[in-house]
């Protein structure tokens, strides 16, 4: 199945990303390429054959329920755009 | 002979010995940083008064008789993906430019404890992404051996450190062959343990599953200085392995009764006749040196690429969706965008076009969009839209399901060939270092250059790449070595005993 | 009476009752200055990794088979993914497809049979961790919401019921006995006005139609502040479903599933908007964490560790105190604290029925009044216990049972103190006799009136025996008078 311009922008929305006309027609062969070459592992039978999603197979890996020292609300804040010195600022949430 | 010209471990035994201080160490490579790196473009970042100032408290504590670590003073350079407390961890992105953690990666602290002296940020792909390290939006870096030519990625500027005497050790990432491929166009050696054994504490995710942060040295046995200091168990990364991680203070002694596997599909085509021949050359070393050559087959290993093409931007479009302008990183300008979207939608109005009009983004729905765009570059938005795409309603099962079944037939294939041999034995690239720009506008060709190494991410298995000769446009050849997982001291041994052999890694580039 | 059902499913979020956050060691106390609990873990910074709370993952198994859940070997976790400030890594930490538990049932039952006892099945239950707070900021009087991310990471419980429930009254005696069950249990504080407890409903309705049955449209309702909110809201949806369905005729699939948000006030729910992209959550199995397999044993140490559940207990009260169901609600809704309470004071007392009645009416009566838990209660247990097994003994007159408890409680003193205080002493037999033959000796009117069937003329005679003993019990005196007129 081929990839549209239509399908490039749902898929830009979805990853909060705005794309101008140039990138929407770049990406959308870009992408129909590498698909198109990804398509290839349709080809091998995996019908027995169990997901691996993790490098190596552990399980069980958990840590103590202890309170440990927070970061303070400067340094917390320190990296955010914007901020009110009590919290996170952004556009309002409800839209308007 | 100048002391960047010495190995890790030689600069070491000066140092403990007291012939050599780490200040004078120290300056020696930051003045031979000062001087080439703008050519080479190693660094993104150096702060000689740090450096400095870090070598003679260690020269100090020396004379004080008081115990120091395995590195103590001996210079390390970093890839800038790694968190460090105070200090900037820019990810060669737009993105996270002024970043600045509150803490320190698991990799950073483990280096200051070894009291290794700290000498600044090295250039990458941005957040590990490519194969050239000209997706860095922050600097251009050049292969030592042949400024024309790219260092590889992404750990281009880890690799081009080591290889223009810039730093004794550096620290690379590798997701699907960022340390190892880096390593091979520069004449280095890099290894990417088995994934767990060095903590991704720290390390900025780029694919999680994938990600594992290795030395990068001229040997092996400077390779198992940096890497004892820094592999072990973490408790604060989940995925860290809870094993001991061998003695490495034996990997001068020969392996014996050691088989080399080699494997048909590593040498089909595609593969540059120099390469292949430096390749074959290497295995007629080991042959020599008493191994057991034995031809193996890794059937799956075709659709590697097609693998990790699914699964590494699946990963990495959930580990950027943290950039978005409201915690960290960069943020758009809020009132354009308002006002963008006010005046589209009085424009939509008047025309008519209500329900356009009420589509349009929220302010804070644009803020996200309008951030991200203008932060992240080209390849970073590709692999971003790669992943949803994969991970979206529809086609979840046939991408994201699938390719992780074949990673794990990946993994049996591996499992079968370290039923056979002790060491897995092939080219790390297809080709001597590219050049500059060759490769920029078709992302697919770009991405087929992984193709030996990636299958080692997916499986998890250690690898690594040593020098084993040079094109004759002179450039570095890679040996690629791979090993069962927690085998990394069969792999250090086994480039030891070539290493001792050969001289490919004592090769320097004229600056 | 309109010819439908209403097919109600409900979505509860618990906050467990952990000290630190489910995948970091923030504290989840409540209550804190804004973002001043968070680390680089739970506010997702670059290169930061989580690393699941033990405690967290105990408690939801305790949960979990206390609901009667099936308990898979292994579990893992999964990134649910979308955009919003309160969500710092652009997913949130849950399970998808393997839910550490599934397949359960919590029974309800209605003392006052307004429904029949049934059994509403729990699909599942997961374990993911909270998102932060979004505050409309109004100081600033701009446009901007700050956000909070104290609560980000937090350990919540998602219990999701099948669509059990047929009417807003069932759903609230869900949620009661759910809430009890936790509480029993200790896993949660579940309070509503901490957020430590949240409830989602799923409605819709089938409605019986000339060409067979026909299911409208499921509309999830949010924000609802309170159990009587959640019965009200449901209540309502349905009949404007109803409505909607009369008007429009639109059936379940003809339109996207719907969210409605509840205003209390307005007692009405109102449509949200959501874009129809939301909802592709791109849900994956998060690397960076790894799969829980829980073992027989522990399974089996979880089940053990539960201790008596609130339907085995108002079984026992019943058959072991002679309670009766209703009665037996009254306390084991309490919670475990004011059962525990009961039990001691019926081993001093030795009589469940008696020392029933003081609980539910007088004790709870006062704890409601002055808003206190029963561990403030000022009598004790054993004090109680001692109070009723002097009034079955008869050794405190009943008639004066109220004003020696009253006095208990005030003083915090015991039931010997308070009669001792309030100078009731036991009389002898023979002397209330005495007192009682000078009266009738004093009153020969009244002995007539007795004899001529009007044997309440004896209550004149109460008053006096009471003003030469104040210590007289009334139904003593009127026995002893009725005994004696008999004689005469």
């Amino acid at each position: 199945m081929s990839l549209t311009a239509a399908d490039v922008e749902k898929v830009a929305l979805l990853s909060r990303l705005m794309l101008s006309p140039e990138e929407l027609q770049s990406l959308t062969s870009e992408m129909a390429s590498i698909v198109e070459y990804v398509d290839q592992l349709a080809e091998v039978d995996t019908s027995d054959v169990e997901p691996m999603a993790h490098a190596v197979e552990m399980h069980n890996v958990t840590k103590d329920d202890a309170v440990a020292q927070s970061l303070s609300r400067e340094q917390a804040l320190a990296t955010a755009p914007k901020h009110n010195n009590e919290g996170y600022l952004v556009p309002a949430v409800l839209g308007d | 002979m100048s002391l960047t010209s010495l190995s890790a471990v030689e600069q070491s035994r000066k140092l403990q010995a007291g012939e050599v201080s780490a200040v004078d160490l120290a300056r020696a490579y930051l003045d031979r940083i000062d001087e080439h790196n703008p050519g080479v473009g190693a660094f993104l970042r150096y702060d000689a008064e740090r450096a400095l100032t870090a070598a003679r408290h260690i020269d100090e504590r020396r004379k004080a008789g008081e115990p120091l670590g395995p590195l103590a003073g001996v210079p390390v350079a970093v890839k800038d993906i790694l968190a460090e407390q105070g200090e900037r961890t820019t990810c060669a992105s737009r993105m996270l430019e002024e970043f600045r953690a509150p803490y320190d990666s698991t990799v950073i602290a483990r280096l200051k404890a070894a009291d290794a002296v700290l000498l600044g940020r090295l250039n990458m792909d941005e957040f590990a992404m490519g194969g050239s390290t000209e997706n860095s939006a922050l600097g251009k870096t050049s292969n030592p051996w042949d400024l024309k030519c790219s260092p590889g990625g992404s750990s281009g500027g880890s690799a081009a450190a080591v290889a223009a005497d810039f730093a004794p050790l550096t620290i690379g990432t590798d997701t699907g062959g960022s340390i190892r491929q880096p390593a091979a166009f520069c004449g280095i050696t890099g290894m990417k343990p088995t994934y767990g054994r060095v903590s991704r504490f720290g390390l900025v995710a780029f694919a999680s599953s994938l990600d594992q942060v290795g030395p990068m040295a001229r040997s092996a046995e400077d390779l198992a200085l940096l890497y004892g200091a820094i592999a072990g168990h973490d408790p604060q990364d989940s995925t860290s392995l809870n094993q001991p991680i061998g003695d490495l203070s034996t990997i001068s002694q020969p392996l014996k009764g050691l088989r080399i596997g080699y494997a048909k599909e590593h040498f089909a085509a595609g593969l540059d006749g120099e390469v292949d021949e430096a390749v074959r050359t290497a295995l007629k070393v080991y042959e020599a040196l008493g191994a057991t050559l034995v031809e193996v087959s890794l059937p799956h290993s075709k659709y590697a690429v097609a693998t990790y093409y699914v699964i590494a931007p699946c990963e990495a479009s959930s580990n950027l969706a943290r950039y978005d302008g409201v915690h960290y990183g960069y943020r758009s300008d809020v009132a354009k965008i308002t006002a963008e979207l006010s005046a589209q939608r009085a424009a939509l109005e008047e025309a008519g076009e209500r329900r356009a009009a009420e589509d349009l983004d929220t302010p804070l729905v644009r803020m996200y969009r309008q951030s991200r765009s203008e932060a992240f570059g080209p390849e970073v938005k590709r692999r971003i839209m790669l992943g949803t795409y994969a991970l979206s309603a529809g086609y979840y099962d046939a991408y994201y399901l699938k390719a992780l079944k074949v990673r794990r037939l990946i993994r049996q294939d591996f499992d079968k060939v370290f039923e056979q041999v002790d060491v897995l034995a092939g080219p790390t690239t297809a080709t001597p270092a590219f050049e500059l720009g060759s490769l920029v506008d078709d992302p697919l060709a770009m991405y087929l250059v992984d193709l030996y190494t990636v299958s080692a991410n997916l499986a998890g298995v250690p690898a690594m790449s040593l020098p084993c000769g040079f094109s004759k446009s002179g450039l570095p050849i890679g040996l690629q070595l791979q090993a069962k997982p927690l085998a990394e001291e069969t792999l250090l041994r086994a480039a030891y005993m070539y290493q001792n052999e050969t001289e490919w890694h004592l090769q320097r580039p004229a600056l | 009476m309109p010819d439908y059902t209403t097919i109600i499913g409900l979505e509860v979020h618990v906050q467990l009752a952990t000290k630190s956050k489910l995948f970091c060691r923030c504290s989840t106390q409540f209550g804190a200055e804004p973002n001043t609990q968070t680390c680089p873990v739970c506010i997702g910074m670059p290169g930061s990794l989580p690393v699941m709370n033990r405690e967290a993952l105990n408690l939801a198994l305790k949960t979990a088979v206390a609901l009667n859940c099936t308990i898979p070997p292994m579990t893992k976790w999964d990134r649910k993914q979308y955009y919003y400030p309160d969500l710092p890594k652009g997913y949130q930490i849950s399970q998808y497809d393997m839910p550490m538990s599934e397949h359960g049932f919590l029974e309800i039952a209605d003392s006052k049979d307004r429904f029949e006892t049934k059994q509403v099945r729990i699909l599942r239950a997961h374990l993911e961790e909270d998102a932060g707070k979004s505050v409309h900021d109004e100081v600033a009087g701009r446009a901007d919401s700050m956000i909070d991310l104290n609560r980000t990471g937090t350990p919540l419980l998602e219990i999701v019921s099948e669509p059990d429930m047929r009417s807003g009254l069932e759903a609230r005696a869900y949620l009661d006995e759910l809430k009890l069950l936790l509480t029993y249990i200790g896993v949660s504080d579940c309070n509503m006005q901490e957020g430590s407890l949240r409830v989602d409903a799923n409605v819709n309705l089938h409605i019986a139609a000339s060409d067979g049955k026909i299911a409208t449209p499921i509309v999830e309702i949010k924000n609802m502040n309170s159990f009587r909110a959640v019965e009200r809201a449901i209540d309502y949806e349905a009949r404007r479903q109803y409505d909607v369905w009369q008007e429009t005729g639109a059936k379940i699939g003809d339109v996207p599933k719907q969210t409605r948000g509840w205003d209390d006030n307005a007692g009405v729910t109102r449509g949200q908007r959501s874009k129809e992209e939301s909802s592709d959550y791109r849900y994956f199995p998060d690397p960076d964490l790894v799969p829980v397999k829980f073992s027989e044993a522990e399974v089996q140490t979880a089940r053990e560790s539960l201790g008596e559940l609130p339907a085995a207990l108002r079984s026992r009260l019943q058959a072991e105190h002679a309670l009766s169901v209703y009665d037996s609600e009254v306390l084991v809704n309490q919670g475990v604290d004011v059962v525990a309470y009961y039990l001691a004071a019926v081993e001093v007392a030795g009589d469940g029925k008696a020392v029933c009645n003081w609980v539910s009416q007088d004790v709870l009566r006062v704890l409601k009044e002055s808003e206190a838990n029963i561990a403030d209660f000022g009598i004790s247990a054993k004090s109680l216990g001692e109070f009723v097994g002097k009034l079955k003994a008869g050794d405190l007159p009943s008639a004066r049972g109220r004003e020696v408890f009253d006095v208990m409680l005030e003083e915090g003193i015991d039931v010997d103190q308070a009669m001792q205080k309030l100078g009731i002493e036991e009389i002898d037999e023979s002397e209330l006799v005495g007192i009682c033959q000078s009266l009738l000796e004093k009153n020969p009117k009244i002995v007539e009136d007795v004899k001529g069937g009007k044997q309440q003329a004896v209550g004149a005679l109460i008053g006096q025996a009471k003003k030469q003993n104040p210590n007289a019990d009334p139904g003593r005196v009127r026995q002893i008078c009725l005994d004696l007129i008999a004689q005469m």
